[in-house]
């Protein structure tokens, strides 16, 4: 019936939260359902795989695929709409670089499985029974998706037009996004749609970030008084805002939190661990290797801090022996 | 890199990020005089040891290095003042981090090698082939590529799948 660009939402290795930002458009979803048709949101309304299947390739506008890829039916789904869409957008951390689905990376697929069906202090499974991939009963078989070894960002697996960054991301990026789409204005395929400038840059505190930082320890905020008033990584909180990309709105320092990265790097970076892990390693206060050595003691997991978000899509992707 | 290395033969393929103002000349030196150490090494020349960036660490494992070196100059010689206890700093990071990752920590490897000491360049050479030769391949970039397999094996089940449901 409609003329209205055709927009399709959908969700991978994820927890829900991109789809939640989605809701908080709140008036401004009034806006997006105006001017866009959504042909796909398994979260939010009851159409199904084999309606988009049975419609023209390229046909959807855009698709938000929010999520890393775990699944084989993630995989499928991936495709199918890449088909289906001009357009593909990788829609949060997860999608853009894996999230912290991305850190199961660091384990083998059967160390999981052991420890979620087995060994995880809230299981109780005698029978160690696990989920099959296929089932009889009956005469009928009924199958689950298949498990990969590996996690992957959404451009491992299909091309990828563009990137909303975030965990998740804010409703403002989004709704940029869904105006640039409708404007044609797009920017050149591979861009990420948000700020290319430091989160210090947008952050409240950072005129009193120091040119010159020293590192005596490093604190994590469970067990140490947060000075409200002055920038968090001179107080030695692992701070990634030098490194992360801006474009939330300094969120979770304005709570006092320090930034765990969630946006990713700027373009001209390209593994944001390894350099924010340049940057505050290079300022510690200390000049031999033992007292080097007792100042990172207080930075007990490395991959986890630099890497929260980003393991997949980071050079070295994940564990090397698994 | 082109891989002349058959399974037999295999020898490790080693990065050396070497400082302008020492380790290179040192190696430099190591040449001219002739002296013999393992080949395996490929010389990048920068400029002081605290201009090598992580990234380019993890970048040289990514496309097949089997261990990276740094070189650069003693503490409290460096040309910069401070670049080489940066280098220092950050290495003992990146080396937790890179362990972690399953990366041997004898992959990774600074030194501080002054102009003139070639015959350092010989013995931190051929120790780190050695060390690295009894670990093995690295081989990132074979790695990723069998890990994507997986793909590919899939890939051939939802073609068979969407064959049949378009009939
Ligand atoms: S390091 Fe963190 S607290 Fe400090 S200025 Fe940057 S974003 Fe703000
Ligand atoms: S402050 Fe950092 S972790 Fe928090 S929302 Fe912003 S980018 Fe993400
Ligand atoms: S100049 Fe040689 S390490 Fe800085």
């Amino acid at each position: 019936m409609s003329e209205k660009p055709k927009i399709a939402l959908y969700w991978c290795a994820s927890c829900g939260g991109c789809e939640e930002s989605v809701v908080d458009l709140a008036e401004d979803i009034l806006f997006v359902v105006d001017n866009v048709d959504i042909v796909l949101w398994p979260v939010g309304l009851d159409f199904k795989k084999k309606d988009v299947e049975a419609m023209p390739d390229g046909s959807i506008v855009a698709s938000l695929i929010n999520g890393a890829i775990r699944t084989t039916e993630q995989e499928e789904m991936a495709r199918m709409l890449r088909r289906k869409s001009q357009v593909v957008i990788a829609y949060g951390a997860c999608a853009q670089l894996g999230g912290i689905p991305g850190l199961a990376n660091q384990f083998s697929l059967e160390t999981i499985l052991k420890f979620v069906y087995e060994e995880a202090p809230s299981v109780v499974n005698e029978l160690k029974t696990r989920p099959l991939e296929r089932f009889k009963d009956n005469g009928r078989t009924t199958e689950l998706p298949g498990l990969w070894n590996v996690v992957r960002t959404l451009d491992q697996v299909i091309d990828v037009e563009y990137y909303i960054p975030g965990c998740p991301p804010s409703p403002k990026l989004l709704k940029e996004a869904v105006l640039a789409l409708l404007s044609g204005h797009l920017p050149p395929v591979g861009t990420v749609l948000a700020p290319d400038i430091a989160l210090c840059e947008e952050c409240s505190k950072k005129d009193t970030k120091p040119t010159d930082l020293k590192f005596e320890s490093f604190k994590r905020t469970h067990l140490w008084e947060v000075d409200p008033e002055k920038c968090l990584l001179s107080q030695g909180f692992l701070c990634m805002g030098p490194a992360t990309r801006s474009g939330c709105g300094a969120l979770c320092v304005e709570g006092n939190m320090p930034c765990t990265g969630c946006y990713g790097p700027t373009s001209r970076v390209r593994d944001q661990g390894a350099k924010f892990l340049s940057s505050i390693s290079s300022s510690i206060g200390a000049d031999s290797v033992e007292d080097i050595d007792k100042i990172l003691v207080g930075i007990p997991d490395p991959v986890g801090t630099f890497y929260r978000y980003g393991l997949p899509g980071s050079m070295l992707k994940r564990k090397v022996v698994l | 890199m082109p891989n002349h290395n058959t399974e037999k033969q295999w020898t490790p393929k080693i990065v050396a990020f070497f400082c302008n103002w020492c380790t290179y000349t040192a190696a430099d030196l190591a040449g001219v005089s002739r002296i013999k150490h393992a080949p395996n090494i490929r010389v990048i020349r920068v400029m002081c040891s605290g201009r090598v960036d992580p990234q380019f660490l993890l970048d040289a494992f990514a496309k097949g290095a089997d261990g990276v070196l740094i070189g650069g100059c003693h503490p409290g010689d460096c040309h910069y003042i401070e670049g080489n206890y940066k280098c220092l700093r950050r290495f003992q990071l990146l080396q937790k981090m890179t362990t972690d990752m399953g990366i041997e920590p004898d992959r990774l490897r600074l030194e501080w090698i002054s102009a003139s000491e070639g015959d350092k360049v010989r013995v931190v050479v051929n120790d780190m082939v050695s060390k690295v030769t009894k670990l093995g391949p690295l081989g990132l970039p074979d790695k990723f590529k069998s890990w994507d397999e997986e793909m590919k094996i899939f890939e051939h089940s939802i073609e068979e799948k969407e064959v049949f449901e378009h009939v």
